[in-house]
């Protein structure tokens, strides 16, 4: 099947079965690497976009669903740098083996759209479905909840 | 790891054009709605179905209100689109309450409630909620429309009285004032299917509904408890009395996550700090909703 869809701002016109999955489609055909193949169903959070703004689990999409509609990943957030968020995730060592930072990043970045000062619990709730496994969470923690206090605006 | 097996997709535009593609392939398609449950079972291959019939283009199924005492939640309405909605948070808390106990953020922002219904796992998080409330879920299929009380609902694991070629078109769910809970026994907080689960739901006069989820084959109401409960005031004798019950009403497995024997302990745990929780609220009390009894 034929589909179109927008990807980082980018058009793309892309030719898929109705079996591939859009993680798939999304690291082979379009070429964005950032969404990670991890579990495969839905647990670990690592293939975490944002479909229309919001998080998906791009490993129980299929690409044939999302014509005409808009995904951004990692790429896309930092196409003019990083972002605030991004920064203070850097400046905290917020992560170490960096396989989930990916959908951590965007799961914050949904979060901090929707409310721009999340509690601690806030926090913890957005990313309770992102899974990792070197950092303890606490530092990715701090990072969003600084990303979110006013105290720490720019 | 990929969808080992080829099927046909579409995705049709009104609910009649769904209904005739479903018509014309009996026992071979499947309804397409948050996928989150499918895609994982086309994955595993645990359905291998000929068509997919993607339902999300059919605008008519995404609207979530509610008229007098009615609230009339679409077939494509999400577990994030309840938790966000005005309406719940001022007449059904409850609903929100359990919606974000299902899954992370990025699958309630995928996952239907009439998809988790019809999916009908055991541990599956909106029907212990649901039947709480009188629920009916309304049908379209070749045959024209239907509707089924949620309580003639589940048939089995994975089974409903659904057939393969009807679509829910929305659920209808009875909220006068009451109070509830929902509380859900998991490894950890945030992501993880129910070990247990308890429904309830306090109505005035001391009317009460017991549901249980994930410990048993299908989530079910104990007419029993129920029965107990009704019309007296709840005390601690009471609360004793039918937390009695619960090893007979319930019929809990050993797997995996967790024992039989957990299970039950906790589920009357669980049901003791529920009932507390739920009368306190129907009164204005107790905890708020979304904080954790357990």
């Amino acid at each position: 099947m034929e589909i179109t869809m927008n990807v980082n701002g980018e058009r793309w016109d892309i030719s898929a079965a109705p079996a591939d999955v859009l993680l798939d489609v999304l690291r082979e055909k379009v070429g964005v690497k950032s969404p990670k193949i991890g579990c495969e169903r839905g647990d670990c959070g690592s293939c975490t976009i944002l479909l229309e703004g919001k998080t998906v689990r791009s490993c129980l999409v299929l690409a044939v669903e999302v014509d005409g509609q808009e995904i951004t990943t990692v790429e896309g957030i930092g196409l003019e740098g990083l972002s605030r968020l991004q920064d203070l995730l850097l400046n905290n060592n917020a992560f170490q083996c960096g396989f989930c930072a990916p959908g951590i990043v965007l799961s914050a970045t949904e979060l901090l759209n929707n409310n721009p000062s999340p509690t601690r619990h806030d926090v913890q709730e957005a990313l309770a479905g992102n899974l990792c496994r070197c950092t303890g969470y606490e530092p990715i923690i701090e990072a969003v909840l600084a990303a979110g206090s006013k105290a720490g605006a720019q | 790891m990929v969808i080992a097996k080829e099927f046909e997709y579409q995705r049709p535009a009104t609910l009649g054009e769904a209904t005739r593609i479903l018509a014309g392939h009996p026992g071979s398609a499947r309804v397409l709605a948050g996928g989150t449950d499918l895609i994982a079972w086309l994955r595993d291959g645990a359905v291998a179905p000929d068509l997919v019939v993607d339902i999300k283009a059919i605008p008519d199924l995404h609207d979530l209100r509610i008229e007098s005492d009615t609230l009339h939640i679409g077939g494509l309405v999400t577990f994030s689109d309840v938790i966000g909605s005005d309406v719940i948070a001022e007449r059904a808390p409850l609903l929100a309450e359990m919606s974000e106990t299902v899954g992370s953020t990025g699958i309630r922002n995928r996952a239907t409630l009439a998809g988790n219904i019809c999916s009908a796992v055991p541990s599956c998080d909106a029907a212990p909620v649901l039947l709480g409330y009188d629920t009916t879920v309304h049908l379209t299929g070749p045959g024209g429309d239907r509707t089924v009380d949620l309580n003639d609902w589940f048939l089995g694991p994975r089974r409903t009285a659904r057939t393969d070629d009807e679509i829910v078109t929305h659920l209808t769910v009875e909220v006068p004032v009451h109070g509830g809970v929902y509380v859900k026994l998991m490894r950890y907080a945030g992501e993880d299917l129910a070990q247990a689960a308890v429904g309830i739901v306090a109505y005035p006069n001391d009317v009460y509904r017991v549901t249980f989820g994930a410990v048993a084959p299908v989530p079910f109401r104990s007419a029993r408890i129920e029965e107990t409960l009704r019309g007296r005031p709840l005390d601690d004798e009471l609360i004793a009395n039918v937390v009695a019950m619960v090893g007979d009403e319930i019929s809990p497995i050993t797997d995996i996550r967790a024992t039989a024997a957990y299970r039950t302990r906790m589920t009357e745990v669980m049901l003791e700090r529920g009932l507390r929780a739920a009368r306190d609220r129907l009164n204005g009390e107790g905890p708020a909703y979304g904080e954790r009894l357990i």
